[in-house]
């Protein structure tokens, strides 16, 4: 199969004009989920769909793209959404290093490298409302947005508290945008969320199925919901990298055997390959 | 060590061999045309040119051909292509009452104005595996045509009936009708909307919804007022010419189902519409699609909205199929960062709640 017939990076400039103007009126409105015309893409919806079209429009051929899944660069969907890139989008550079790239399209992760000024990430959201488990109707959820009245999503958390003794969601933890938007970050584990807060990365998120963007500018404040007597508390697997001996990132655990044996390593490739061989050249030097 | 199995390049290189090989079977019998599939898998062509909202055939073919024969993959390849597709402009609205009808059926009236056709259906056959079938090379012999007589419109039924008063006049409006492929849903959606959604729904969804109302969930009693099935012509109206031209004809299924309707403060007792127009010869579609409609009319007619298929933004909102499909689907992707951070509750809940579970025991 080739590409001829289709303009740069799949969608038609029109789409793209679209797409572009609901992500500015979303940077205007920080943490707001912004409708919009989404497409059918040649990946299925739940495969990224929503970040796909965001970078899309976004993209330009001096752009460099790095996109992750889990964290890593070398995921089977990373891989597919590289390579579709790759191929629809010619001129476009992809790297897996998070400082050279410029969009960085992710799945569940923030990676663990600061993101500096000029950089974007996008995020592939599967639900961009945060009050959909404890309000299905959109239509409700949209007034509730409105009148900014989140005390469903307190009363959840209090509830959490009670039952659990913590905070219990472990991913896509709800935050507030700029005092004033709830906001799902997608399921990046909650460990991530502090990164999200003053970014000087323009963060945007897609969600395809659902139709609807939203953004975080630069330098916005972006705070894990919680209470003053139970602050929230991101986590970790204790335990440091057996590749790199981090200790501060965030890891997957990895089972060796079947006799309960388990390892852990980073779960972001390209900040643990970078420690290797930082450590590598000391070690030479 | 042991080394994470993360897949990359060659796994998908590998994998979509595989996948070819596998789609074209038994290289020792003869490959699958697109032709044939257009012209002797016509119901699975009709349904994914309706589901895949475009009409043409060739490439509804070529999308089941490359799918192995999996519909739903082929609505979501011929979607994908749509999608890519310019519009330059929006045709007239078709004109059924004109339609060249090769089946019509009522099933209110015994007879009626331009006759009951019943045309190529599977309604009375047996259903016995004919194995004859399975020898090639019978060719059917022709239909001998009839002499359709004049080239007159036929009547519709619920028009009859409107002539008397008795069926529901629809509101009418000149308003531009929204288009779900470009503008995002929002809730109440209204009449045009729902029905742009239904006409492209998934026809298992849309099936169980309409006979879910047949079961008492949402009952609206309905008859086939009419059913036809035949040719239409498309035309558009170019600006720079200032009238109409024909730019082909396409095949569609109309369903009229006309409902009881005890009528209310402000209504008398009539009857009221569902209404069903599909792309194909895809009438199970075209029927569950007016049962639908008709129950969603529900809020508008001030029934009681107890059923699902009364709910608008419930059947609205899991009608696609390659929506629903992508996402469901989706959970083959990997999880594991957040299952990692699953573990790490899991544990620590399980770790503050141990002594007290041993306090317990002592006491």
């Amino acid at each position: 199969m080739t590409t001829e017939g289709y303009n740069f990076a799949y969608l038609d400039e029109g789409t793209k004009r679209m797409i572009r103007r609901a992500l500015l009126k979303a940077v205007a409105v920080p943490g707001h989920q912004v409708p919009f015309g989404s497409r059918e893409m040649p990946l299925p919806y739940g495969w990224g769909t929503g970040g796909i079209q965001v970078t899309a429009s976004v993209v330009g051929p001096d752009d460099v793209l790095k996109v992750i899944d889990q964290g890593a660069d070398d995921t089977t969907n990373a891989v597919s959404i590289r390579r579709f890139f790759a191929r629809v989008a010619p001129g476009l550079r992809t790297t897996e290093r998070t400082a050279e790239a410029t969009i960085i399209q992710t799945r569940h992760r923030i990676p663990e490298t600061p993101l500096r000024e000029g950089q974007v990430m996008v995020y592939q959201v599967p639900q961009p409302e945060p009050l959909f488990k404890l309000e299905p109707r959109r239509a409700e959820t949209k007034r509730l947005h409105a009148l900014a009245d989140y005390g469903l999503m307190q009363v959840k958390l209090y509830e959490d508290i009670a039952r659990h003794g913590r905070v219990g969601s472990s991913y896509d933890h709800p935050v507030m945008v700029g005092g004033r938007y709830l906001m799902a970050p997608s399921p990046i584990p909650s460990f991530d969320n502090p990164k999200m807060h003053l970014s000087p990365a323009l963060q945007l998120f897609g969600a395809g199925r659902e139709r609807r963007l939203y953004a975080v500018p630069p330098y916005t404040e972006v705070r894990s919901l919680d209470f003053d007597d139970h602050p929230f508390v991101p986590l970790r697997a204790s335990g440091s990298c057996a590749l790199c001996g981090a200790d501060h990132t965030y890891l997957d655990e990895m089972v060796t055997d079947d006799r309960g044996g388990r390892l852990f390593v980073c779960s972001d490739t390209d900040y643990c390959g970078e420690r290797q061989e930082q450590q590598a050249a000391e070690r030479a030097a | 060590m042991y080394v994470a199995v993360k897949g990359g390049e060659a796994a998908i290189a590998n994998a979509h061999s595989w996948l070819a090989e596998e789609r074209r079977g038994d290289p020792s019998v003869p490959e699958l045309s697109t032709g044939q599939i257009r012209e002797q898998m016509t119901l699975a062509v009709d349904r994914v040119m309706a589901e895949g909202s475009c009409y043409d055939p060739g490439l509804a073919a070529l999308a089941i051909k490359q799918a192995r024969g999996d519909l739903i993959e082929a609505i979501f390849l011929l979607r994908a292509y749509r999608t890519t597709l310019p519009r330059f402009g929006a045709s007239l609205p078709i004109d059924t009452g004109m339609m060249r009808v090769r089946r019509r059926v009522s099933a209110t009236y015994k007879d009626l104005p331009g006759g009951q056709i019943l045309g190529p259906t599977f309604d009375y056959t047996h259903r016995l595996l004919d194995f004859a079938l399975a020898a090639e090379g019978h060719v059917p012999l022709p239909v001998p045509e009839t002499d359709p007589g004049e080239d007159t419109a036929c009547p519709r039924v619920t028009a009859m009936l409107a002539d008397e008063g008795l069926m529901a006049p629809e509101q009418p409006s000149d308003a531009e009708p929204g288009d779900l492929t470009r503008t995002p849903l929002s809730y109440p959606a209204g009449r045009p909307l729902r029905l742009q959604n239904l006409a492209r729904a998934d026809e298992g969804f849309l099936l169980s919804m309409a006979y879910s109302t047949q079961r008492g969930y949402g009952n609206n009693h309905p008859f086939v007022g009419e059913l036809r099935q035949g040719e239409v012509t498309v035309e558009i109206l170019p600006p720079e010419l200032g009238f109409p031209i024909e730019i082909g004809d396409i095949t569609v299924t109309e369903c009229q189902m006309v409902n009881q309707f005890n009528g209310s403060r402000t209504e008398p007792p009539q009857f009221t519409r569902g209404y069903g127009l599909v792309l194909g010869r895809t009438e199970r579609r075209a029927m569950s699609m007016a049962l639908v409609d008709r129950a969603l009319r529900a809020e508008e007619l001030g029934e009681e909205i107890a059923a699902p298929a009364q709910d608008e933004e419930f059947v609205l909102s899991h009608s696609d199929n390659v929506e629903a499909t992508g996402f469901l689907e989706h959970l083959k992707l990997p999880h594991y960062v957040d299952f990692q951070s699953e573990l790490e509750v899991v544990r620590a809940m399980r770790a503050a709640a141990a002594p007290a579970a041993l306090r317990e025991a002592a006491e």
